[in-house]
């Protein structure tokens, strides 16, 4: 238990000192929703009504960003190598790795979501179904992006391999997180995909440490 | 004689060369036969008119986009357990073709939308479907392209193979879902099968036969390629070894 909270701790403190790019992640959603209104046009009741998507598309987004420092430069500089030797099975170092991303990424953008939401005109009964959706959402954003980035981790500049290999196992996800938020916006019952999306939210986080973890070995051996 | 014997390289490349001739000759008649009598030799349809005569494109080519997918994740799953190079390089051979069939069947669909449901594209979980299938093929060729060593290429081309697989089907339901969200269960997709009368029907199981040859025919010349090509690395390395 030590060393797992010795590497979440180390997570932590790398991403949060400076160049670490913890709030780059939140920037970046706060500016794609900035800049939908210009995009789209000023007419609040259009706002509301592609509000649920938009928030859910640039959260996928800002995660999909932050998602190629997960592993990259643990494998440059040999990190990685080191951590492989360590007590903690890869398994485990995936998924300390993929909670230390999601707090630092996903938390903040469902602290965020709301107020940008107010931004968008969303209706008022869907405030707390976003924050559950995206709370929910989110840990699948970070768990699928870390198969992405054990996958790419020996490509030189990857990043544009990543988005394409993750971005199709996000649209479940999506799917799911945007309805729920879009039914409760509607002033119907999103029980349903509020199900759903949990589900596949679980079943994501319980596959990615092991798909990860394979791809990390081959990248080692 | 085991199946497992064209594991070995050689070997397959053998019966590659001895079978290729039969196969291609195979496809050809089976795509002449079932094109030229189903474009020619078919009624209009009473509603749909000549636009109906696509089906002989369309439905072979999305039954081969799937099954292109399903082949490659059960050679994929043999690379990775049974680590025969043969597999993993059939698997890289028929990326390309499924996307390629993926790509004819969107395009006829959208050709045939265009006239009869008066739209080239509609976000129908059907189509969506394919669409989110092509992206998943493109992920997996351009993994493919990326990775220099072959044999790490094919171990993380086959984890998102399989990942990929899983989460393509799951895409599938969750975009059925949400297209029932958006249209209360008024789809415009046509459940073919069904409404296929047997003049258009015989015509249509030649095609779909023709498509499985092709498929067959490109996958075995592809893999032939992939394995001279490793070869031809192979004693490239061993060169350069001497010469050092």
């Amino acid at each position: 238990m030590n060393a797992y909270s010795a590497l979440l701790r180390r997570e932590l403190t790398l991403a949060l000192r400076s160049g670490g790019g913890a709030g780059l992640g939140l920037a970046f959603f706060l500016i794609v929703i900035m800049l939908i209104p210009f995009g789209v046009g000023p007419e609040t009741p259009t706002l509301g009504l592609i509000a649920p998507g938009v928030l859910w598309v640039a959260a996928l987004l800002a995660c999909l960003l932050s998602l190629d420092r997960l592993f990259q430069q643990d494998a440059e500089d040999g990190t990685l190598d080191i951590l492989a030797l360590s007590p903690v099975p890869m398994e485990g170092l995936v998924m300390v790795k993929t909670l230390g991303h999601w707090l630092t990424t996903g938390v903040p953008l469902v602290i965020a979501a709301p107020v940008l939401g107010l931004t968008l005109n969303l209706a008022g009964p869907a405030y707390p179904w976003l924050v559950a959706a995206l709370l929910v959402g989110t840990p699948a954003l970070s768990a699928l992006g870390a198969i992405g980035a054990a996958l790419t981790v020996g490509v030189r500049r990857g990043g544009l391999l990543l988005s394409i290999l993750v971005l199709p196992l996000y649209i479940p996800t999506l799917i799911f997180g945007a309805q729920v938020v879009s039914l409760a916006a509607k002033g119907l019952d999103p029980g349903i995909a509020m199900m759903l999306l949990t589900g596949t939210s679980l079943f994501a986080v319980a596959v990615s440490p092991f798909a990860s973890a394979a791809a990390l070995r081959v990248h080692l051996s | 004689m085991s199946f497992w014997e064209f594991a070995n390289p050689v070997r397959f490349n053998r019966l590659a060369t001895r079978t290729l001739p039969w196969l291609a000759g195979a496809t050809a008649l089976c795509l002449g036969i079932g094109l030229i009598w189903g474009f020619f030799f078919t009624p209009d349809d009473y509603q749909q008119g000549s636009t109906v005569k696509i089906i002989y494109i369309h439905v072979p080519s999305a039954m081969m986009a799937i099954n292109a997918w399903f082949m490659m994740f059960a050679t994929s799953l043999v690379w990775l357990i049974r680590r025969h190079h043969v597999s993993a390089l059939a698997a890289r051979a028929a990326a390309p073709i499924g996307a390629v069939m993926t790509l004819i069947a969107l395009f006829t669909g959208a050709i045939w939308g265009q006239p009869m449901w008066g739209t080239y594209w509609e976000w129908d979980p059907r189509l969506t479907s394919f669409m989110v299938l092509f992206i998943f093929y493109l992920g997996y060729i351009a993994l493919w392209e990326a990775i220099e060593d072959p044999d790490k290429a094919a171990d993380l081309t086959a984890v998102l193979c399989m990942v990929g697989s899983v989460f393509a089907a799951l895409s599938r339901w969750a975009v059925q879902f949400w297209n029932q969200g958006l249209h209360q269960g008024a789809s415009l997709s046509l459940d073919k099968e069904e409404n296929v009368a047997d003049v258009f029907y015989f015509p249509l199981l030649v095609c779909l036969a023709g498509f499985v040859l092709l498929f067959v025919t490109l996958v075995v010349l592809r893999t032939r390629t992939e394995i001279r090509a490793r070869r031809a690395m192979a004693l490239m390395q061993r060169e350069g070894e001497h010469s050092a």
